[in-house]
């Protein structure tokens, strides 16, 4: 026993000075290669690369006018939006909120915020309705679409969406967002008499909104 | 073979003894008990009345002392002392329409070290936990790639993996509190923050296996939930540090946190490391998804928005005193607390106990890694007076955590993400905690 695992050890280092280079060359060749995995096929690609960029790549071929999304959005997604995107309890807002940006409560809707409109279809397609995502044809993401865009008087009531047309949407705020520029803060690191302490002000926390019934109860101290 | 020693000999006979015992193990107990039983009587007798409430303590033997316990397996999957049960996550019920599309955080006041247990890891879901079976999980590579992939998870876990400790942070963590404080507890100011070691293969080594085509700059990472979650990432991101995270703390990832498989980015916001990972597509520009515009953009005072804030700046938080942690007794007191940053190590962390007029180094605690919680303590002296609790951490690369008039300052008050300033705890005289904001 104990000689044949020597043996079989001895034939190994043999092969591999004998191997040597042809080792090396075809560890080279595949560095950095495992092959795993299998190459994904065309059919299963298309079945999940379902995503939509800003340039239109993505979207498949299909139509839909507001008039048809009229119909389905009052069936799939006024029960939380709203008739008129204006979102039911805590669901959100889908429409309106035009010239809030800048104001205390901005409404950020589709129309008021959302700089694109591939956005828009990209996330009915893969999120909603929120009970079935995933569950509408292009056709009926195309002219649901086309309708919350009506909604927020980006297009008119005759429109009709497709993938043709697509990239003549223009979104009202498309120049509203700009790339990280941060650190936009710099505080110096200062540690003595920072400040006058008669300046501070303690503003105290809104009683009655955090759920705070699992929080012992202070000991009083003698 | 070499012969038992006497006592080994000994022993085994003992054992054999007492697993020939075994079917009378009902009848043994019975013996015993009556037996320390007998035994605790004779020593409440001896040092008199024993107090009601007080039986389990000295001079008396515990009751727990007094018969035998659990054996093993008798809880396969362990799980925490039925007197920590007030250890949980915990929700904020009106901050979501729905718990299918919330957050909940984790219970940092009563958190130690710089791990959080997995079944404590704050969640955030925008289509709820999917219950996916690894056998029928796949993972896709596909895009601008030269060999589009489909990966099994045996597949995946055959790459080389490594192992890392880091925070991972929710942006809106703290985002109730732009306008004024109204979260009157830690868990809710700062819970939506946790860290674990999470073990992974780099995501480069999974694109160098697809071959990724010239003139690729961004990476899709989607999720096979009902959200089906999508962010886009840097390739620099996406070829630095970036892990395709299938275990936790040692065990494989909880449903919560993405089960079989998510995408992990140190030190950026937490909506980036896409859990139930299902598909990453490489491609030439973002693709600005709902997630990456209507959501997770940094609204500013003037109406612009800040987009592409993927890092989380250097933070900090007393963790006690807090308002669930409140003090107890004059005297010497540990002051802790919690720094991380999404820049590197956590460099230095200051403490007020003035509301910010004057400050102390605290000493850092244990290990001090690179996108990581990092513990800070320091002892106080404390005989009543009021205190206005602050820390400021500063990281590695200079950076000084802000205060909230700062922030204020240059963003105003609708950003709703990324509030990483400098948090106050007030102490009253007699012990008691709340959050409280300086003007």
């Amino acid at each position: 026993m104990y000689n044949l695992a020597k043996n079989y050890f001895k034939i190994l280092v043999l092969m591999s000075a004998a191997q040597g280079l042809l080792i090396s060359a075809a560890y080279a060749e595949t560095e950095g290669h495992y092959g795993l995995g299998r190459i994904a096929t065309q059919e299963e690609i298309a079945g999940w690369d379902i995503d939509v960029r800003p340039d239109g790549l993505g979207l498949p071929a299909g139509s839909g006018s507001v008039a048809d999304g009229e119909g389905l959005y009052e069936g799939k997604c006024a029960s939380c939006h709203g008739s008129f995107g204006e979102g039911e309890g805590r669901w959100p807002i889908l429409a309106g909120g035009f010239g809030t940006l800048s104001e205390g409560r901005p409404e950020k809707t589709v129309g008021s915020y959302w700089p694109y409109a591939s956005t828009l279809y990209d996330y009915i397609n893969r999120a909603m309705p929120f009970t079935a995502p995933q569950s509408l044809t292009p056709n009926e993401t195309y002219a649901i679409t086309a309708y919350v865009l009506y909604l927020n008087e980006i297009v008119d009531e005759d429109f009709v969406l497709s993938k043709g047309n697509f990239s003549t949407v223009v979104m009202p705020n498309a120049e509203g967002f700009f790339e990280d520029d941060r650190p936009d803060v710099r505080n110096p690191t200062c540690m003595k008499n920072c400040k006058d302490p008669s300046s501070i002000k303690v503003t105290s926390t809104i009683a009655g909104v955090t759920p705070t019934e699992h929080m012992e109860e202070n000991a009083p101290i003698e | 073979m070499k012969k038992l020693s006497e006592n080994t000999t000994d022993l085994l006979q003992e054992i054999k003894t007492e697993a020939a015992e075994l079917p009378h193990n009902k009848r043994r107990d019975f013996m015993l008990n009556g037996l320390k039983l007998t035994a605790g009587t004779a020593l409440a007798t001896a040092v008199g009345k024993v107090v009601a409430g007080q039986e389990n303590l000295p001079p008396n033997v515990p009751s727990w002392q007094r018969s035998l316990g659990r054996g093993v397996v008798s809880v396969p999957y362990g799980q925490p002392s039925k007197h920590e049960a007030n250890l949980i996550r915990r929700t904020v019920e009106w901050l979501t329409a729905d718990k299918i599309a919330s957050i909940s955080m984790s219970p940092l006041h009563k958190m130690k070290g710089i791990i959080t247990p997995s079944g404590l890891h704050f969640e955030r879901y925008h289509g709820g936990v999917p219950d996916i079976d690894p056998d029928d999980h796949r993972l896709m590579i596909n895009g601008m790639v030269e060999r589009p992939l489909l990966l099994t998870m045996d597949e995946l876990m055959s790459f080389p993996s490594e192992s890392h400790i880091h925070f991972l942070e929710c942006p809106a963590n703290g985002g109730m509190e732009w306008r004024g404080a109204q979260m009157e507890a830690l868990q809710f100011t700062h819970g939506m923050l946790s860290g674990s070691e999470w073990t992974g293969i780099k995501l480069s080594t999974i694109l160098q296996e697809a071959g990724i085509k010239p003139g690729a700059k961004w990476v899709l990472a989607e999720g096979a939930d009902a959200a089906g979650m999508t962010r886009s990432i840097p390739l620099e991101k996406a070829l630095d540090d970036t892990l395709v995270v299938f275990a936790q703390n040692g065990e494989m990832l909880r449903p919560e946190q993405g089960y079989p498989v998510r995408l992990f980015t140190p030190g950026w916001e937490g909506n980036t490391s896409v859990k139930w990972l299902r598909r990453l597509e490489v491609g030439d520009m973002p693709w600005e998804h709902r997630e990456e515009t209507s959501k997770y953009t940094d609204l500013l005072a003037d109406g612009r928005a800040r987009k592409h804030s993927f890092v989380q700046e250097v933070n900090s938080v007393i963790t006690s005193p807090c308002p669930e942690n409140p003090i107890k007794r004059k005297g010497l007191l540990q002051l802790e607390g919690l720094a991380w940053s999404g820049h590197g190590k956590v460099k230095r962390v200051d403490v007020s106990l003035d509301g910010g007029v004057n400050w102390q180094t605290a000493k850092l605690k244990g290990l001090v890694l690179s996108k990581s919680l990092t513990r800070f303590a320091m002892e106080i002296n404390w005989q009543g007076e009021p205190l206005l609790l602050q820390s400021r951490a500063v990281d590695e690369t200079g950076y000084v955590q802000p205060t909230l008039s700062q922030l204020r300052e240059v963003r105003g008050t609708n950003s709703i993400y990324h509030k990483n300033s400098i948090h106050t705890w007030q102490v009253l005289t007699g012990g008691a905690v709340n959050n409280v904001q300086l003007g």
